[in-house]
C-alpha cells in the first residue's frame, strides 16, 4: 500500500519528456518532487506562471510571485508570467499536456467530482472545472477509500460534479486504474496488495484482465 | 497624450456610489487594489455586487468590506480563509455566484473585447450549467456564459504613466489585465506613476485606451497569504 508520497512517486513516472504540467493542491503538488532530472518538464499554474520553480529561500520570498495555491514560490530560467484569460488559454486550448488533480469520487464514466459537499461550506472550484473539461489527460491522485472507509471509485457519483467523462487514469495509495468505456481497468497493483483486496475497495465496475503486475516507483 | 492621471485615490473613485457592479483584479491577496478597497471602506457604499476571483481575508482585501457589510453579493471562483465571509454566506446575508476561474476571467475579457457571450466546456454536466445554454461543437458540449456588465473596475499594476499604459509584475497580474475596459470606468492604481516615454511602448502589457484613470497608490502592505520557503543547507 502506497502514502501519499508513494502516489506522488508513480504519477511521476507518467510526466514525459517535453510535458507541460498543471499541478493541483495537495497530492499532486509533491510530484513535482518526483519528476525524473534527465528531462524537461514546465510546471503551469493557473494564477499565471509556466516554469515554477521551488519555494524561494527565506527572506527572498516576494508577494508577486505565488502559485495557485496563494504560496510563495521562485520560478526557473525560461519562466513566464500572463494573465488569467491566458493562462486559462494554455487549459482549455489543450496546450498544457497532463494535469494531475485530486478527487473525493471519480465514476466509472470518468465522471469527478471534486469541489463541493452539500451541507457543508463550499469554497469554490477555482480552476477546477476548466482543467477538467479541457484537459485530454487528467490523472487523478487519490486514496482509493474516505475516512470512513468507503470506496471512492464508484459506479456513480454521489456529490455535485465538476466534469463529466473526463477521467483518463486514476492512481491510488492500492492501484492504478484506466478509466475505459467498460469501467475502471486495473493496470498495476501497489506493492503487496493484492487484486482481490482492490476489488473490495472499489465499488464501480472493475475490469481485471489476466495477471496484474506490481507497480514499480523508480 | 490623452492624460488619466488623477491626484489620488479620492479623485479617483469618484462618481461610486450604493447599490454598483465593482470588478476587482487579483489572485488571493496577490496584486490587488490595495488602495481603492481601502477608499471603498472610507466611502462606505453599500449593496455592492462584487466580481473578484476571491474574497480577500477577514482583515484584508475585499474582507475589509465584508466586515463593514458593504458587498449584497460576491461573484467568485474561490472564496476560502475568510471567516466572515462564511458566516454571512450561511447566514443568507451575502449572496454568492461560483464560477469557474476561466469562465471568470473569458467573461472578464468579453466584456473588455465586445463579445456579448463566449462558449465554454467549463461546467458542463455540473450545476454551474443549469438553466443555462448548451450547444454542440465538434461533438464536445459547450456552455454560454456571458459578458459581465460593470460600472467600475479597479485594477492594480506595478508601474504606469499617464496615458494609463500599464505594466505588471510577477502573478500579481492575474486578472488585472482582463478586467481593464471591461467595466464603464476602469481605475488603474500603480506603485510606481513613471514619467511620459519611460515605459518601453513595446513592454506595454495594456495599453492606456483601457484605463480611464490612473493614480499611484500612496502603500501597498503586499501582504503574503501563504508563506513558503526553503531552508539554505
Amino acid at each position: 500500500m502506497l502514502d501519499k508520497i508513494g502516489i506522488a512517486k508513480r504519477i511521476a513516472k507518467e510526466v514525459k519528456d517535453g510535458y507541460y504540467v498543471n499541478l493541483g493542491i495537495g497530492i499532486p503538488t509533491l510530484v513535482a518532487n518526483y519528476v525524473r532530472n534527465d528531462i524537461a518538464v514546465e510546471f503551469q499554474s493557473e494564477n499565471g506562471v509556466l516554469g515554477m520553480g521551488p519555494f524561494p529561500f527565506e527572506g527572498e520570498q516576494d508577494a508577486d510571485i505565488i502559485n495557485a495555491g496563494k504560496q510563495t514560490i521562485t520560478t526557473l530560467p525560461g519562466a513566464s508570467f500572463f494573465d488569467s484569460a491566458m493562462s486559462f488559454s494554455m487549459i482549455r486550448g489543450k496546450h498544457v499536456d497532463l494535469t494531475i488533480l485530486g478527487a473525493m469520487e471519480v465514476a466509472q464514466n470518468g465522471d469527478i467530482a471534486n469541489w463541493k459537499i452539500p451541507g457543508k461550506m463550499v469554497k469554490g472550484m477555482g480552476g477546477a472545472m476548466d482543467l477538467v473539461a479541457s484537459a485530454e489527460n487528467i490523472i487523478v491522485a487519490m486514496m482509493h477509500t474516505n475516512k470512513a472507509g468507503e470506496s471512492k471509485l464508484l459506479k456513480k457519483c454521489t456529490l455535485p460534479l465538476t466534469g463529466v467523462g473526463c477521467v483518463k487514469k486514476i492512481v491510488t495509495n492500492l492501484a492504478v486504474i484506466e478509466v475505459t468505456e467498460k469501467g475502471f481497468k486495473l493496470l498495476e497493483r501497489a506493492p503487496g496488495v493484492s487484486v482481490e483486496f482492490i476489488k473490495k475497495a472499489t465499488q464501480g465496475h472493475l475490469i481485471i484482465n489476466g495477471n496484474i503486475p506490481e507497480m514499480t516507483l523508480e | 497624450m490623452i492624460s488619466k492621471k488623477v491626484a489620488n485615490v479620492q479623485e479617483a473613485l469618484k462618481g461610486v456610489t450604493n447599490n454598483m457592479t465593482l470588478m476587482l483584479g487579483g489572485f488571493g491577496l496577490s496584486g490587488i487594489p490595495e488602495n481603492a478597497i481601502a477608499q471603498l471602506v472610507k466611502l462606505n457604499v453599500k449593496n455592492l455586487t462584487c466580481i473578484s476571483n476571491n474574497a480577500g481575508v477577514d482583515d484584508f482585501g475585499l474582507g475589509l468590506l465584508l466586515q463593514q457589510k458593504q458587498i449584497k453579493k460576491m461573484i467568485s471562483s474561490y472564496v476560502g480563509e475568510n471567516d466572515e465571509f462564511e458566516r454571512q454566506m450561511l447566514s443568507g446575508e451575502l449572496e454568492v455566484e461560483l464560477i469557474p476561474q476561466g469562465t471568470l476571467a473569458e467573461r472578464c475579457r468579453a466584456a473588455q473585447s465586445g463579445f456579448p457571450a463566449i462558449y465554454t466546456p467549463a461546467g458542463y454536466g455540473t450545476e454551474v450549467a443549469k438553466g443555462k445554454e448548451t450547444r454542440e461543437f465538434d461533438g464536445k458540449m459547450y456552455v454560454l456564459e456571458h459578458a459581465f456588465k460593470a460600472d467600475f473596475a479597479f485594477v492594480k499594476a506595478w508601474k504606469g504613466d499617464e496615458a494609463g499604459n500599464l505594466i505588471f509584475k510577477g502573478t500579481a497580474r492575474n486578472f488585472n489585465p482582463n478586467m481593464c475596459g471591461a467595466a464603464k470606468i476602469t481605475v488603474a492604481e500603480v506603485e510606481e506613476l513613471v514619467p511620459l516615454g519611460a515605459l518601453n511602448p513595446n513592454q506595454i502589457h495594456i495599453p492606456g485606451i483601457f484605463v480611464q484613470r490612473i493614480f499611484q497608490g500612496n502603500v501597498y502592505e503586499k501582504r503574503i497569504e501563504q508563506l513558503t520557503v526553503r531552508q539554505k543547507n
